[in-house]
């Protein structure tokens, strides 16, 4: 007994260090050619190189941001000059301010002078409308981010576009699908798709019911970023994906993904339409054969999911 | 014998320079042999038959409500074998690369006539990627050799099969092979290893002929709409409608226990077991 607890202390001396090292390490990996990826700060982060500045997609959670720059300075040192938000949760604004003031931008957005001019220093963030929504409050009441970490350029409509190192960048917004302000950013030379949380590797799709977003404009997200994806003879690569958590992809990763999520939601529109509850429905374990997938993430897990797109599907 | 030993110290140079243990050579074309699990390849296995497959309840549940339509989707057509399932079909090509000055294989390649996929072996000591890298159909392999079989590691797969039927591999399977010459015979063996989906590992064996004057021929494959579908459509059964499922065991006399699979299915003194289930169902 006394030897076995030697050898656990000896043993947990070992792992500790190297699991908090794994844990605390914001890691960069090559995707494709100038664009690379942050791993380890909250949501997953896209960045584009190149001789005109750096682009950033999304910014990590808040706590994050020193270990984020510190890995966007080991890519390049030129300024950053577009930060873009896929959307507004804290693990993909979190560090807009940190990152915002960090770098410099070309030119003032629409919403900078609204902003006063601390707004028009640092780099652009561009985001959906919704985002600013989301991110802001009216005067007098608490915002869920500081001032300097809003976006200062929005758009409203479908689509953004803009041209950045030597290659066209779109930025396409989806309505209702993970959140009601979703964009993902195309990098057309590249061919590389930075999806935002519209599409994960680690858990089921996450439906911020409470943000608009819906099974069903999920659904129709995923179509879209599969008919912009065309993979090479053979099926791996061609475009590829970083998603908003877990691993880069290839087309082969989203379309397992958007079988299951489909799946998913035929099953349980079948069971509203027997007339069973939100209880019965869980019940009957709709998404069992994916659970060992997906079911296990402790933020995201079977029952929310499960009830997402039950009530999402029931509203309609 | 001043000679004869410089002789002696040059023939044991070179014998020390050779490689560790017998390190075969497997290069070359070779011929797929597809004597074993006949129907399970060329012709395809049946609906509903998991026999000898230790696929977990999750798993099982995947399978039963897998519709074979699917793959008629344009984005599913030219979906390719994953290495852990392409030896079950056609023929081989095998190539390795040296590096000049030392003589060291530094990676060993395959290419499979069917869906030209070809996988990179890696013999030089890399490191596996971590696990924030991309994942293929062929995975990312090291190799080294084990007295004279190679033994190969695969991590950084795609989700696949284990039989095209809808029982699934996991993106998080791990899977061990083993590459054996005797002669001009090659034994392939894949150890796979999948906690998501499996409840033990579960081996497939091929065997190959050497093949002096092997060519390999192209194989072009082009999606195209083979049904319109509206925008969204997976087909797929809903839990407990699959009405497929009974045919393969009415048509083989297999009892449904036998035909779901599990891990006890593959052990050779299951067959005891479906004598009797066959006799109880009898009675
Ligand atoms: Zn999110």
């Amino acid at each position: 007994m006394r030897k076995l607890s030697i050898f656990a202390v000896f043993l947990l001396a070992l792992v500790i260090p190297s699991l908090a090292q794994q844990n605390n390490d914001v890691k960069v990996w090559p995707v494709r050619d100038n664009i690379y990826l942050i791993y380890g700060a909250g949501g997953d982060i896209t960045v584009q190189v190149g001789k005109d500045g750096l682009l950033v997609v999304d910014a990590g959670l808040a706590n994050m941001s020193d270990k984020v720059l510190a890995a966007i300075k080991t890519i390049s040192p030129l300024p950053i000059r577009y930060l873009v938000n896929t959307h507004f949760h804290p693990d993909h604004v979190g560090g807009n301010a940190a990152i915002r003031q960090a770098g410099a931008t070309i030119a003032g957005g629409n919403v900078t002078g609204d902003l006063g001019a601390a707004a028009s220093q640092g780099a652009q963030v561009i985001a959906h409308e919704n985002v600013l929504n989301r991110v802001s409050a009216p005067t007098g009441k608490q915002s869920a981010l500081p001032t300097n970490g809003w976006p200062t350029s929005t758009f409203f409509n479908d689509e953004k576009k803009m041209y950045f190192n030597g290659e066209g960048i779109e930025i396409i917004h989806f309505a209702n699908a993970h959140t009601d302000g979703d964009s993902i950013v195309y990098f057309r030379k590249s061919d590389v798709i930075a999806t935002g949380d519209l599409f994960t590797t680690i858990m089921y799709p996450v439906i911020d019911t409470a943000a608009g977003g819906t099974i069903n404009g999920t659904i129709e997200a995923l179509d879209k970023i599969v008919d912009m994806m065309i993979p090479v003879y053979g099926q791996d690569g061609g475009t590829l994906v970083v998603p908003g958590h877990g691993r880069i992809c290839d087309v082969g990763d989203v379309l397992n993904f958007r079988e299951m999520t489909i799946i998913v939601r035929d099953r349980i529109q079948d069971l509203i339409k027997k007339g069973m509850t939100l209880e019965q429905v869980k019940a009957a374990k709709p998404t069992f054969d994916y659970d060992p997938l997906y079911g296990n993430n402790s933020f995201w897990g079977t029952d929310k999911f499960v009830e997402a797109v039950y009530t999402t599907l029931k509203k309609k | 014998m001043h000679v004869r030993s410089k002789w002696l110290g040059a023939m044991l140079a070179a014998v020390m320079a050779f490689p560790a243990a017998a390190q075969m050579n497997i290069t070359g074309v070779w011929n797929n042999k597809l004597h074993e699990d006949w129907p399970d390849r060329l012709p395809g296995p049946e609906l509903g038959d998991y026999a000898g497959i230790p696929l977990n309840d999750a798993n099982r549940l995947r399978a039963k409500t897998w519709d074979a339509s699917l793959i008629t989707l344009p984005e599913y057509q030219c979906r390719v074998h994953p290495s852990d399932y392409a030896s079950s079909f056609a023929d081989i090509r095998i190539w390795q690369d040296i590096d000049a000055p030392t003589q060291q294989v530094t990676a060993i390649h395959v290419h499979h006539f069917a869906w030209e996929t070809e996988r990179t072996i890696w013999m030089d000591g890399r490191p596996h990627p971590p696990e924030y890298a991309q994942h293929t159909t062929m995975g990312f392999s090291t190799g080294k050799f084990d007295g004279d079989k190679l033994m190969v590691t695969t991590t950084h797969l795609k989700e696949g099969w284990i039989r095209r039927n809808g029982v699934a591999r996991s993106d998080r399977a791990v899977v061990t092979e083993y590459f054996i010459r005797h002669g001009n015979e090659l034994t392939w063996a894949a150890l796979i290893h999948d906690p998501t989906y499996l409840t033990d590992t579960f081996i497939r064996s091929r065997d190959y002929q050497f093949a002096v004057a092997g060519q390999i021929p192209p194989y072009p494959c082009e999606s195209v709409v083979e049904i319109v579908r509206p925008r969204g459509t997976i087909p797929h059964h809903l839990p407990g409608t699959n009405t497929f499922l009974k045919e393969y065991q009415d048509a083989h006399g297999i009892p449904e226990e036998a035909a779901m699979g599990g891990a006890m299915t593959m052990m050779p003194q299951y067959r005891a077991r479906v004598s009797e289930l066959i006799k109880n169902a009898k009675k």
